[in-house]
């Protein structure tokens, strides 16, 4: 398996099955995550999850996932365990309802161990603003697992878990992925529904799969994708890979705007010359939007999150004070006590941005960047099937090490323009440098997972053997 | 130029109460911020804005009525409620 750790495929749990008891596996899981100290979960359902085991074991669970134990991130919400975000405003919320994909994991059989940590609301990179501590790296321990979908990175690299779920916003599937060592896919825009995802920003967010390996992705995307009328955003069609591109000539191009430091594109230069051995075209490709792509990014993100958030009240669920007060002293009370400061921060951001005065110059032309976005990968993909570029532009951060708000943003450059245009695109590691573990970006037109699966189990085999 | 002042007005739109420490410091955090999204005023080409990447249809479903959460549900994650409602702050002073 490329750069993994500790991490489990689905065929070889599979494997384990076949002798011995799931109940006595899922229990074994359960100790190793009480060991860990990678903090990757906020909940365990343990009691649950083992009950399932049990009824596993007695032949009584069917499904593409039965006794294949899965971690759900925490903002995707899961009738009767508490969904948090993450969030002290959220701490002791319950959903009455499972999120679309929830309810398919269950149909499936699949048998969910837990709530993943993640960033405040999804909002960071590092995992370092969750109200429920900080994620660690499953390579090393003092250093970050990535975000915002931190845990479910770390719990799939630390062989906490056999198959997560993420959520994709600007990058926090794919950046966690890339630096615990894992695949994660964000899919094409409206592929999943977005049923019962607690919302940091509509128009650019998905949930997606994440896996130790290629074909356990793709299983998972099956799954989970496919129609849902209670999203109004859901395309209405479903994924089913076939491996159609298997001896396709694929034209793959290199994102001239989209780099990283040394450490990182090194890597990736090795990895672009494995490509042109196995005898595909590699060529290069410049986007020249992508300069004002993060700019206009955290312009949306932000404008969308300020309206979003607007329903933590502290009334119909959430954090609440003690005692009722006049509505504008209570409701901003129990806002500046249930978020952190990166929420705060967002929500003013895009206050802001969309405050009379501003809106010419920050969100619609946000928007209009993001029309050039588009652009620009229409006429990519007209030369190419694929693009890719290093996932992260850099290693996984040590603990504590990135300080400044903006800094951090930076971070995001190589991954939101996807979000922005509602492209598919999958982190895949390739190996590591120093000990730590890089992610290949591989980029598709809309609804093209069949390719970039397709193109990633080719790659995935060959960065295998090149090691 | 984002001064103490737009951040407390700003504070005050979002619902947000905010200390005189937190204001310096989002003063400070927001200006570079907003210095960096000042990059958007090189964009000169005007083109449509782009609200959603789908181009999608509104699609209806048939009008029939279905199950709803039960009372006890929807009040189950509230502190304050009352005689089956939600009891929310005073609106009016």
């Amino acid at each position: 398996m490329t750069g993994k750790v500790n991490g489990i495929t689905v065929e070889e749990w599979k494997n384990r099955l076949e002798c011995e008891k799931c109940y006595d596996l899922i229990s074994e899981l359960f100790d190793r995550i009480k060991k860990s100290r990678l903090n990757a979960y906020i909940t365990l359902c343990e009691d649950e999850a083992l009950k399932q085991a049990e009824k596993y074991d007695s032949g009584k669970v069917e499904g593409r996932l039965s006794g294949i134990p899965v971690a759900v991130k925490d903002c995707i919400s899961t009738k009767g365990i508490r969904t948090t975000c993450g969030s002290k405003m959220l701490e002791n919320y319950v959903p009455p309802f499972d999120a679309h994909v929830v309810e398919r994991l269950k149909q499936e059989g699949a048998i969910i161990i837990g709530k993943t940590n993640m960033d405040e609301f999804a909002m960071g990179t590092t995992t370092e603003t969750s109200y429920f501590g900080v994620v660690r790296n499953p390579y090393d321990e003092e250093r970050v697992a990535g975000g915002s979908s931190g845990g479910s990175g770390a719990c799939l690299g630390g062989g906490e878990a056999v198959l997560a779920l993420g959520s994709d916003t600007g990058g926090s599937i794919r950046c966690p992925a890339s630096f615990c060592g894992v695949v994660g896919l964000k899919p094409t825009y409206g592929l999943v529904s977005r049923y019962g995802l607690i919302p940091y920003a509509n128009s650019l967010e998905q949930i997606g799969p994440m896996a130790c390996c290629v074909r356990d992705v793709a299983v998972l995307l099956e799954v989970i994708a496919g129609k849902d009328e209670r999203d109004s955003t859901n395309a209405g069609r479903g994924f089913k890979f076939e491996n159609r591109y298997e001896n396709h000539s694929f034209r793959i191009g290199i994102v001239k705007e989209m780099g990283g430091n040394e450490d990182v594109t090194g890597r990736f230069e090795e990895v672009a010359e494995l490509i042109r051995e196995m005898g595909y075209e590699v060529g290069e490709v410049s986007m020249s939007s992508f300069k004002y792509a993060l700019a206009a990014y955290y312009i949306i993100a932000t404008g969308e999150a300020s309206s979003n958030l607007a329903r933590y009240d502290g009334v119909r669920y959430g954090f609440a004070l003690e005692e009722l007060d006049s509505w504008t002293r209570y409701f901003s009370k129990v806002r500046a006590l249930g978020f952190g400061d990166e929420v705060k921060r967002r929500i003013m951001l895009g206050t802001y941005a969309l405050s009379a005065g501003y809106y010419g110059k920050y969100y619609l032309k946000a928007l209009k960047v993001r029309t050039l976005v588009k652009r620009d990968f229409e006429r990519a993909f007209s030369d190419f099937d694929l693009l890719i570029s290093p996932t992260m532009p850099a290693l996984p951060f040590k603990i504590g090490e990135l300080t400044d708000p903006l800094t951090m943003y930076k971070m995001d450059v190589n991954t939101v323009p996807v979000n922005m245009a509602g492209i598919p695109a999958m982190s895949l590691p390739v190996g590591l440098v120093r000990g730590l573990p890089v992610g290949l970006q591989i980029m598709g037109n809309h609804f093209g997972e069949e390719k970039i699966i397709s193109f990633a189990l080719k790659v995935e085999e060959r960065v295998k053997e090149a090691l | 130029m984002l001064t103490i002042d737009d951040v407390y007005k700003i504070a005050e739109l979002a619902k947000i109460e905010i200390t005189k420490e937190e204001a310096e410091k989002f003063q400070k955090e927001l200006m570079s911020i907003v210095d960096y999204f000042n990059v958007l005023d090189e964009v000169k080409e005007d083109v449509e804005p782009t609200f959603h990447v789908l181009p999608l249809k509104n699609v209806f479903r048939e009008d029939v009525p279905k199950e709803g959460l039960s009372r006890e549900e929807v009040l189950a994650n509230a502190k304050h409620k009352e005689n089956g409602y939600f009891k929310g702050p005073k609106i009016v002073e």
